[in-house]
């Protein structure tokens, strides 16, 4: 019996154990790939070169094109998701029922079940044609439809999770705020923001976290010319479609070009894990305590 | 206009444009549906479903990729299912509130924020070239089990801690072993909000196509898989190949083949609320 339990824990530890395997593995797996591309290519050429072109006779390493357009469709996705969500999320606890709130919030989340490769087709069918109707000389493949529909994505991230933060707020803030005289607009952006501010900046970097990783959508609308601009209307590469691409085409594995993919995907890494972890710092460390 | 009033003006100007914020996306995603079934629906048949990928477009199916969807369905349920859920029992019920406990639980929350196309790149080193399995089904499986796992456990956790201390207390006090506890009332007792989070997480592997094309899984699979060894693609794979041609009989075909995906996922978030739904009816502590 004693020793039955003691097997069960151990085979539960081990389970909960392999989750750190999975971590380092990761970081073994770009590390050990990485150090071998940067045996070949300086990093002071990888991240001062202004042109990526690994593919091509005339091989140029240079990782901003990438970063560039990597962030380029991150920030339009914000521009457009953080105004709409976070008014969702203000307009959900300070103006709306609390029934069309709960009828509201799953509709919302349908949003970010749908998958990315579907956004994709949406972003270069629709809204690409749609919005060449008014802006001459946007490209069949751009950033600026890329991003708007990534924006759309992560607005339900952002609304709930602002919206969890907004609604932590104490009600006797509020009915202080309203006991002023203040109308809901004020109590809302002079009390209940402030007061929700760490939990909104979560919710936000964790978006933007989110639309750096985010691969379909780029790699079906956004192009695959990697350049260094923060034109929106042109064709872009970001980190991610890079990788798609390489995978798709027959480099061999080993080479050169192979590697560049693990390079890139140590770039990609290092901005995500920065991002999370720096919310998870915010989250604990701001988090307000009301009693 | 005396200050008051003008700050009622705008309260309301502010109440008018939150409720355009909270439909202008659910306005574009029915457009999408829309624009979806008209252009999609009229390409669905029987032959469609039971067809093998073609070069012209009007003979193409996606008889291997709903398979192959099928298939990785599976096999990571049965793969992420029984792992997370005993990752989750031994952080909740096992582990104790240490230093190491700490960090694994910002470990989880960190691998849930990875991209997916880095557990692409895992998957194509650790499985395909180190363990020379190729790009097989079992491969794309455990890559997209290992995508899910940290929701799998995150959820398991919050449903297990939903299970009232009275409950295990109970079950201590007629004797009852620390496992038996779990096993015969923690278990039982959170199952529905387990499963829901193993569903939600299911229906995220389903969508996922990055992670399967950096393994190497094909666009142009001619057989349908009967082992999960054997190459495959899946939905999301076959839509990208068809939306990245430019002929436009290919995007009908991709419109109608987002068409199964959509009615997928939705099932299974479906199954997922009606479960959570169910379960929040049926327990009162």
């Amino acid at each position: 019996m004693r020793v039955q339990e003691r097997i069960i824990e151990g085979l539960l530890w081990l389970s909960a154990a392999i989750t750190v395997l999975i971590t380092i593995s990761i970081i073994w797996v770009l590390l050990s790939e990485s150090v071998q591309f940067f045996s070949e290519v300086s990093i002071v050429r990888f991240l001062t070169e202004k042109e990526w072109t690994p593919l091509f006779a005339e091989k140029k390493f240079g990782i901003l094109p990438l970063v560039a357009g990597t962030f380029l469709t991150t920030a339009i996705a914000i521009a457009v998701a953080l105004p709409i969500g976070l008014t969702i999320a203000i307009y959900l606890n300070e103006y709306a029922h609390a029934r069309f709130k709960t009828i509201i919030k799953p509709l919302l989340e349908v949003l970010a079940t749908i998958p990315t490769v579907v956004y994709g087709f949406f972003a270069l069918t629709v809204v690409t044609p749609f919005l060449q109707s008014f802006i001459p000389g946007l490209a069949g493949f751009n950033a600026l439809s890329a991003g708007i529909v990534m924006g759309v994505m992560i607005i339900p991230m952002i609304s709930s999770l602002s919206e969890d933060a907004i609604s932590a707020v104490p009600r006797s803030l509020r009915e202080a705020a309203y006991g002023m005289g203040s109308t809901r607009l004020q109590t809302a952006f002079g009390v209940m923001v402030p007061a929700a501010s760490s939990g909104i900046l979560v919710s936000v970097i964790l978006a933007i976290s989110r639309a750096v990783g985010e691969t379909m959508i780029v790699a079906i609308a956004a192009g695959q010319q990697p350049r260094l601009t923060l034109n929106p209307l042109v064709p872009i590469e970001t980190i991610t479609t890079y990788i798609v691409q390489v995978s798709m085409g027959d480099v061999p594995h080993g080479s050169l070009e192979y590697r560049t993919i693990f390079a890139a995907g140590m770039t990609l890494f290092v901005f995500t894990f920065l991002l999370n972890n720096l919310s998870f710092w915010i989250k604990k460390k701001y988090q307000e305590k009301y009693d | 206009m005396t200050n008051s009033e003008k700050n009622r003006l705008k309260d309301k100007a502010f109440q008018v444009f939150g409720i355009f914020c909270t439909f202008i996306g659910l306005v574009v995603l029915a457009i999408f549906l829309v624009d979806i079934v008209i252009e999609g629906v009229r390409r669905i048949d029987w032959d469609f479903l039971t067809s093998l990928p073609s070069r012209r477009a009007a003979r193409a199916g996606i008889l291997t990729a709903w398979t192959g969807t099928l298939w990785i369905l599976v096999l990571s349920a049965l793969i992420a299912f029984p792992l997370g859920i005993a990752a989750g029992v031994y952080l909740e019920e096992y582990a104790k509130k240490t230093k190491l406990a700490d960090f694994l639980e910002i470990n989880i929350a960190n691998l849930a924020g990875v991209p997916s196309i880095i557990y692409g790149l895992l998957g194509l080193e650790l499985f395909v070239r180190f363990m020379y399995l190729g790009p097989v089904l079992l491969v794309g499986a455990l890559t997209l089990s290992l995508l899910i796992l940290p929701i799998v456990i995150v959820t398991t956790r919050e449903a297990i801690k939903a299970v009232p201390r009275t409950i295990r207390d109970g079950s201590f006090a007629l004797g009852a072993s620390k496992w038996q506890t779990v096993w015969h009332q923690v278990l039982p007792a959170s199952f529905g909000g387990i499963l829901t989070g193993v569903i939600l997480a299911l229906s995220r592997a389903v969508g996922e196509a990055a992670p399967l094309i950096v393994i190497g899984a094909l666009a142009y699979v001619p057989f349908v898989p009967k082992s999960p060894m054997d190459e495959f693609t899946v939905l999301p794979i076959q839509i990208f190949n068809w939306t990245s041609r430019p002929q436009a009989a290919f995007l009908t075909n991709a419109a109608a083949a987002i068409i199964i995906l959509l009615l997928i996922t939705f099932l299974l978030n479906g199954i997922a609320v009606y479960l959570r739904n169910r379960q929040q009816k049926k327990i009162k502590w």
